[in-house]
């Protein structure tokens, strides 16, 4: 694809600059290339210093790498914002009352929605939560949304999609505070020349979302945040979190449950903990009913969260609701649920369960993305145009074999940002994570983490395949 | 506040001050081993100034496990930079480093911005590039960067319960150094107490004051000589030295006093004690005594009130 089919998020043509880009463009422009260096430098220090690293799975035992950091932002005027804005409430709101309700009523399966076994026969569908009731009806607390901006679709120039819904433990969200930090200390004379939202007063949101979301009568509740431990690829997150609201760091080995409730081991003896922000995964959460060789969960817990006497966020079972085969119907559970239309789009998706999207998918394999629907973070999937002839023909076995297994996507244009790599600044792919909370009402702090895939022409921004991160500015309109 | 919390900020403490009291004991060696007194008594291997920190630091045995013979390159690599050593310098500022990064919400960004940079700088460093930056200079960059790490612990650390744990880590591994350094120092000084002045006596005495920061403090209270009794006065019962064992156990004792509850009275107890000979001693006791004895009973007891201090608050059953 030529560059130009791409949506640039500064320059709509070659010379010319989108209007909310025009400060920090002829700011840039007059900045010595001399400077711009010495500025990235003292970013990678600082970083390293700071020590906002993440564990690499798989190299030596507690090595840490730091996210690469573009120091070039991505910028979204307020207009676009508000939709966004909109669109991200209104989304996690039905995904929350979808949670609720199949957990309870499965209204939405009785009306015929949604085939129930895609939901009652899913791998992350929890049985233990069948009609237990969770404070408020919240199940995602928090949810960290998959945005991209694509070129293309239906002839659009350049529209939002969601690509994915992160209900379970979303994370990434250290970042977007630690970039704006890193930016205010390197450029400050930026911030005075045009009003940035600022993102810093995301962590009391969400500990007075958590405060909220404590069992009844609670007064006083006693909030913390359980992490599987230091050699976590998101513990930098963690302590960041835990030390921004000034709540405990907990992992599974300080807390013990006695009584059906829970408790940590402090040196004045256990002391109640009735909110656990929890970032360890369903299935480590307790030995007694999940896995049982999970080291990182506590035994009992489960049972004491039933009986209501721990608030757990996010809720156990969310991960339903973000599965890539559930993906396709969060549209319909919008209108379902709220009586309103979507505002944000999904991706367009086959789902090979169905024959004419299977015999679509079959016959345009070079053109699309394949994901399996329980996967995630690229395992399991075709790109295929990026894929060899050899592997398009193993693919096409597989899904042949298993249909309901695949859903397929047509190769998103993402769009591009300037970025300094080594040759000088040079478009490359982004996204957009934003962060949505829940509690008494839906809020969403402005901005997100944008992630950009430093390889000229990559489409992957993870950060474990070379991905890395910018500061995300959504202008205060004036 | 969690017990491993309170754990992990006893034991970061701890080894800061490990490394700093090792830096100390090296430091003193090499300047030591620059003057033309090197071998107190000729063939007696003990005597050499570089096995001076391995006895003290009960390391004789491990070293030797791993060196052949006794040279200021082998016992500067195996204190300093060995990381098969878990004593040495950069095992202890690598152990505080993990535990301060477990911990990080539990202290300061300046605290854990420090630790951390004192750790990227440690951990590259090999003995070329010790020799590099000289080893007198080495040794002070480790002691200062311990004094900084604690001057900002000081400045801008809550004075919660985290504070109390990491004070008395810092406390317990300096009132044991101390009691160490004497010991072995009036040990294996002893043959020279009856050259009492020379030339020898003043550099061997004034250097064990100078490895505890205690000279300059000596001068101010005794203005007088170096004698032995007068150095083991001050290190043991001076309540004004800040590294003496009883400033050391005083700070402890108000530390537990704060932290105790009623299932905390058996360390409140011992460092009652301890703190009550200290605080109502005398120098003429202690010899009457014998030191080494007395300091060996001590260092005994600082390793019990360690791990009871450990059972009540940092690893309850």
């Amino acid at each position: 694809m030529p560059a130009t089919d791409y949506y640039d998020e500064m320059r709509p043509a070659e010379g010319e600059v989108r209007p909310h880009y025009q400060v920090y463009e002829s700011w840039l422009a007059a900045m010595p290339p001399e400077r711009i260096r010495q500025k990235r430098n003292e970013a990678d220090i600082a970083f390293h210093r700071v020590g906002i690293t993440f564990a690499v799975y798989g190299e030596q035992t507690g090595s840490e790498r730091l996210i690469p950091f573009d120091i070039i932002p991505r910028i979204l005027p307020a207009d676009e914002w508000q939709i966004l804005e909109s669109g991200l409430k209104q989304r996690v709101h039905a995904l929350n009352m979808f949670l609720a309700d199949i957990y309870h009523e499965q209204e939405i399966l009785r009306a015929g929605l949604i085939p129930p076994e895609k939901v009652l026969q899913n791998s992350q569908y929890r049985a233990v939560m069948q009609g237990v009731d969770v404070p408020g009806g919240i199940y995602a607390h928090i949810a960290g949304v998959d945005i991209v901006r694509a070129a293309g679709i239906n002839g659009n120039a350049g529209e939002f999609y969601v690509l994915e819904d992160n209900l379970r433990v979303p994370s990434g969200v250290s970042y977007m505070l630690e970039n704006r930090k890193m930016m205010m200390r390197l450029f400050p004379e930026l911030f005075v020349r045009q009003r940035v939202a600022p993102v810093d007063h995301y962590p009391n949101v969400l500990l007075e979302n958590l405060r909220s979301a404590a069992p009844q009568g609670v007064a006083d509740p006693c909030v913390v945040l359980l992490t599987p431990g230091a050699y976590n690829s998101a513990y930098f997150e963690h302590t960041f979190l835990a030390q921004q609201m000034g709540i405990e760091l907990v992992e599974g080995q300080d807390l013990l449950v006695r009584d059906g409730y829970v408790y940590m081991r402090t040196t004045r003896g256990p002391i109640r903990v009735d909110v656990i922000y929890r970032r360890v995964d369903d299935e480590f959460l307790d030995p007694r009913v999940f896995r049982s060789d999970s080291m990182l969960g506590v035994a009992g817990l489960l049972d004491a969260y039933r009986a209501g006497h721990v608030t757990l966020a996010n809720a156990v079972g969310t991960g339903v609701a973000d599965d890539k085969s559930i993906y396709p119907h969060v549209p319909q559970m919008i209108e379902f649920y709220l009586g309103e239309k979507p505002i944000l789009q999904n991706v367009p998706t086959w789902e090979c369960r169905k024959q004419a999207d299977l015999d679509y998918v079959l016959a345009h394999l070079p053109d699309l993305v394949v994901k399996e629907t329980h996967g995630s973070g690229g395992y399991g999937m075709l790109v295929g145009p990026a894929a060899s002839a050899a592997e398009r023909e193993d693919f096409r076995r597989r899904i042949l074999a298993e249909p309901a297994k695949y859903i397929a996507q047509p190769t998103l244009a993402l769009s591009t940002c300037p970025t300094f790599v080594d040759a000088g600044i040079a478009p490359r792919h982004i996204d957009l994570r934003p962060f949505v909370l829940s509690g008494k009402d839906v809020k969403v702090v402005p901005g997100g983490l944008t992630r950009v895939a430093l390889r000229e022409g990559s489409l992957v921004v993870n950060s474990s395949q070379g991905g890395g991160t910018k500061d995300t500015w959504v202008l205060e309109s004036c | 506040m969690l017990s491993r919390t309170a754990s992990d900020l006893f034991w970061m403490s701890r080894h800061v001050e490990r490394a700093e009291n090792a830096a100390r004991m090296l430091d003193i060696t090499y300047r030591m081993s620059l003057l033309p007194y090197q071998v107190l008594e000729p063939g007696q291997e003990w005597a050499e100034p570089w096995s001076l920190p391995l006895i003290t630091s009960g390391l004789a045995t491990a070293y030797y496990e791993r060196y052949d013979e006794l040279s200021a390159d082998n016992v500067i690599n195996f204190m300093a930079l060995d990381a098969g050593n878990p004593s040495s310098i950069y095992s202890c500022l690598h152990s505080a480093r993990e535990s301060a990064r477990a911990q990080r919400g539990a202290i300061t960004s300046e605290m854990w911005e420090s630790i951390n940079a004192t750790w990227i700088e440690m951990r590259s460093m090999d003995f070329p590039a010790l020799k590099a930056i000289g080893i007198g200079e080495y040794f002070e960059l480790v002691k200062m960067r311990s004094h900084l790490f604690r001057g900002i612990t000081f400045g801008t650390m809550l004075r919660d319960e985290g504070y109390s744990f990491i004070r008395m880590g810092t406390l317990l591994e300096r009132a044991d150094n101390t009691a160490r350094i004497l010991d072995v120092k009036y040990h294996t000084l002893l043959p020279s107490v009856f050259d009492v002045g020379g030339a020898v006596d003043y550099y061997q005495w004034g250097a064990l004051l100078r490895s505890v920061s205690a000279f300059e403090a000596y001068r101010r209270i005794y203005r007088d000589i170096i004698v032995p009794r007068r150095v083991a006065e001050l290190l043991i019962l001076r309540a004004d030295l800040p590294r003496s064992l009883h400033a050391c156990m005083n700070e402890i004792y108000d530390t537990l006093q704060q932290l105790s509850d009623s299932r905390s009275i058996e360390p409140e107890r011992l460092a009652g004690e301890m703190h009550a000979q200290l605080h109502y001693g005398r120098v003429e006791e202690i010899f009457a005594v014998g030191l080494h004895e007395y300091l060996m009973a001590f260092v005994q007891k600082i390793g019990k009130l360690g791990g009871e201090i450990s059972n009540h608050f940092l690893a309850p059953t």
